[in-house]
């Protein structure tokens, strides 16, 4: 689904010049449920932009779904994040003005489907996060919780192959976010490959794959055996 | 473009500030409203003044006689000199260019109570004319008729008055036709009644006057051959300074008055005032549109300005929509549609006040112009092809406020719009 190879990113701000992917070498396959750590700075926000293709890179190769991510313009790169990417963000980024069925309902909207429609599926989607009652409501009149639910509806709509959840549980409390991660989960059941950036602990470790990232390159990859020491490391916590 | 989400979003991105937005728009309200407040007013003028002299003959020119200037072939300088009746016919015999010449005298100005009927009299304006007169000065006929060849043949005394004369001397709804009016002591029959076209007056208003015939009045004002006044037109294709010079030249000729003098010899050319005039309102026309123009531009920078803001405020709404998937062309076409549509009502709504206030300036106007004012300013109106024009000037000024704003707004890369916390 997803290959990464020897990717580097620098960003350019004035003179200097600051190398924040190394060389990435990674693989992930369709259906994985994968968490990316590291600290701040460990350039793992740089690496879910290039994943998303809000950013491009500067060498070495991105393959998503078999089709080679490189040097795409702006309208290319807009059409391929909506039919294969669905984004889940912190801080929901959910259009203040419009109301929950009318949020999940923007992508469609950008393919072009139909008001009639696309409000139909996008119905169908609340309802499937138990917020059928709420779609007429307002992000300002809904909990944390419900909008992150909301975001996540809205990231599926288009039948994304990827999600991509950018600390997705950062803004909620305990109980909201293994709420979260539990949709995630059902998600994930249904075959969508969901990679998620975090830098909690328990919340990674729900994810099948935990891939470590320290000053641009890939430290560790936790799977199988390590996975179950690394959950009951935290859990003793 | 016909989108509710689309429009959705515009009202909410204009109306969630909107003080400010409605600020914007008054800068672009402003502009087209002065605009046409301006193009109207001077259009009006203009009608004032063109509608006043429209049917007067544009080719024509006058001439009188003033003290010589200039010492010449024995005489002194000083001298007193009028044209005679043989002028006129040396004058029709040796300028072919030239197609209507028609002399005027003119009686004592100003004098008091010297047009009498019973006992009603007024102080009105006594002058010899000839038939030809009205092709150069237009007169409507209210009774009756105008001069004509037999007047001038048989010296008859009879005459033609102005419709303020009527109004004084006769009751209402009176026929004057076959009354006798007392002028200066001499009894006329009354043959018709007139009224001007033009508000071009020569010696005193054209309806606060008595017209006899030209013989006529050479004769009992005892003038002899004299002549104090002559009016002509060009033949069609020819300027009339020509005829004018070519006048001139052989009525100076003909009194020995010295060629350089410019002061014995007056004129006017009415081509060359209605060249300066015009001129003058192309000029003014200009004027116009600079200022119009400009007022607007500051307002549409105003727009773009505006633009901008609402676009850095709604940075991370953009990033969201372009990471899911709105393309750059979206983007573009919501910025500029919101421009547009601020520009576009703003504007329409400074341009139906305008055109509103125009007219009734225009109401006012004509009120006063059937109360028999004389106005000056006449039909400020403009016409579609100027609003239309302004309209399509604030559907380009809208898409240029919006372009700048939207280029902007597509320079955000997702990303930063999204790490914005």
């Amino acid at each position: 689904m997803i290959v990464l190879d020897s990717i580097h990113k620098s960003y350019v701000t004035g003179t200097n010049s600051l190398h924040v992917l190394k060389g990435i070498d990674l693989e992930i396959g369709a259906g994985e449920f994968v968490s990316v750590m590291g600290s701040s700075g460990s350039g793992k926000s740089t690496l879910l932009n290039i994943l998303g293709i809000l950013d491009d890179y500067d060498s070495g190769s991105y393959v998503l779904n078999g089709k080679k991510i490189k040097g795409l313009n702006e309208t290319k790169a807009a059409m391929l994040r909506n039919e294969m990417i669905g984004f889940v963000f912190q801080s929901f980024n959910l259009i203040s003005f419009k109301n929950a069925r009318e949020n999940v309902a923007l992508p469609l909207y950008y393919q072009k489907v139909s008001r009639r429609k696309r409000n139909v599926i996008a119905m169908e989607y609340l309802d499937r996060m138990g917020l059928k009652d709420w779609a007429d409501h307002l992000p300002s009149e809904l909990s944390g919780g419900q909008k992150q639910r909301v975001a996540i509806a809205r990231a599926l709509i288009s039948n994304p192959k990827v999600i991509l959840a950018d600390e997705p549980t950062g803004a909620l409390d305990t109980v909201t976010s293994f709420e979260v991660m539990d949709i995630l989960k059902e998600v994930n059941d249904q075959g969508i490959t969901v990679i998620i950036v975090t830098h909690e602990h328990d919340i990674a470790s729900m994810t099948r794959k935990i891939i470590r990232l320290r000053d641009g390159i890939i430290a560790e990859v936790i799977v199988n055996g390590d996975l179950q020491l690394y959950r009951d490391r935290v859990l003793a916590e | 473009m016909f989108d509710i989400d689309r429009w959705n979003e515009i009202w909410h991105a204009l109306t969630k500030n909107k003080v400010r937005s409605l600020l914007t728009a008054f800068g672009v309200f402003w502009g087209i409203f002065m605009l046409i407040i301006m193009s109207g007013a001077s259009n009006g003028l203009k009608n004032g003044i063109v509608e006043g002299v429209a049917k007067f003959a544009t080719n024509s020119a006058f001439i009188w006689t003033d003290r010589t200037s200039e010492p010449y072939k024995g005489f002194t300088r000083g001298r007193y000199w009028l044209f005679n009746s043989d002028d006129l016919v040396y004058l029709k015999a040796n300028v072919p260019e030239m197609e209507f010449l028609t002399p005027k005298n003119f009686g004592q100005f100003g004098a008091a109570n010297n047009v009498i009927r019973g006992r009603l009299s007024g102080s009105y304006n006594v002058k010899g004319d000839y038939p030809d007169y009205v092709k150069i000065d237009p007169y409507t006929i209210v009774y009756g008729r105008w001069i004509n060849e037999m007047d001038i043949r048989d010296r008859r005394k009879v005459c033609v008055i102005g419709e303020k004369v009527y109004e004084t001397l006769f009751e209402a709804n009176e026929d004057p036709l076959g009354e006798y009016l007392k002028i200066s002591g001499v009894y006329y029959q009354v043959v018709g009644v007139i009224r001007p076209e033009t508000r071009v007056n020569i010696n005193g208003r054209a309806e606060e006057s008595v017209f006899l015939p030209f013989t006529t009045m050479q004769q009992t004002f005892n003038m002899g051959d004299q002549v104090h006044f002559l009016a002509f037109t060009a033949k069609k294709g020819v300027p009339v300074s020509v005829v004018e010079e070519k006048v001139k030249t052989i009525l100076k000729k003909r009194h020995s008055i010295s060629p350089t003098d410019t002061q014995a010899l007056q004129s006017v050319n009415i081509e060359k005032q209605f060249q300066q005039i015009s001129g003058l309102f192309l000029g003014i026309g200009i004027l116009t549109w600079i200022v119009g123009i400009g007022t607007l531009m500051a307002g549409v920078i105003g727009v773009s300005n505006i633009m901008l803001v609402i676009v850095r405020e709604r940075t991370k709404e953009i990033g969201v929509q372009r990471a899911l998937g709105a393309r750059p062309s979206t983007i573009i076409s919501q910025i500029m549609l919101e421009s547009v549509v601020l520009t576009t009502v703003a504007g329409y709504i400074g341009l139906s006040l305008g055109v509103g206030l125009l007219e009734l300036v225009n109401k006012a106007l004509e009120m006063q112009a059937k109360g028999g004012d004389e106005i000056f300013f006449r039909h400020p109106e403009v016409n579609l092809n100027i609003a239309l024009a302004s309209l399509a000037v604030l559907v380009i000024a809208g898409l240029f406020a919006g372009s700048i704003p939207a280029k902007r707004a597509l320079s955000i890369k997702p990303i930063e719009a999204l790490r914005e916390e």
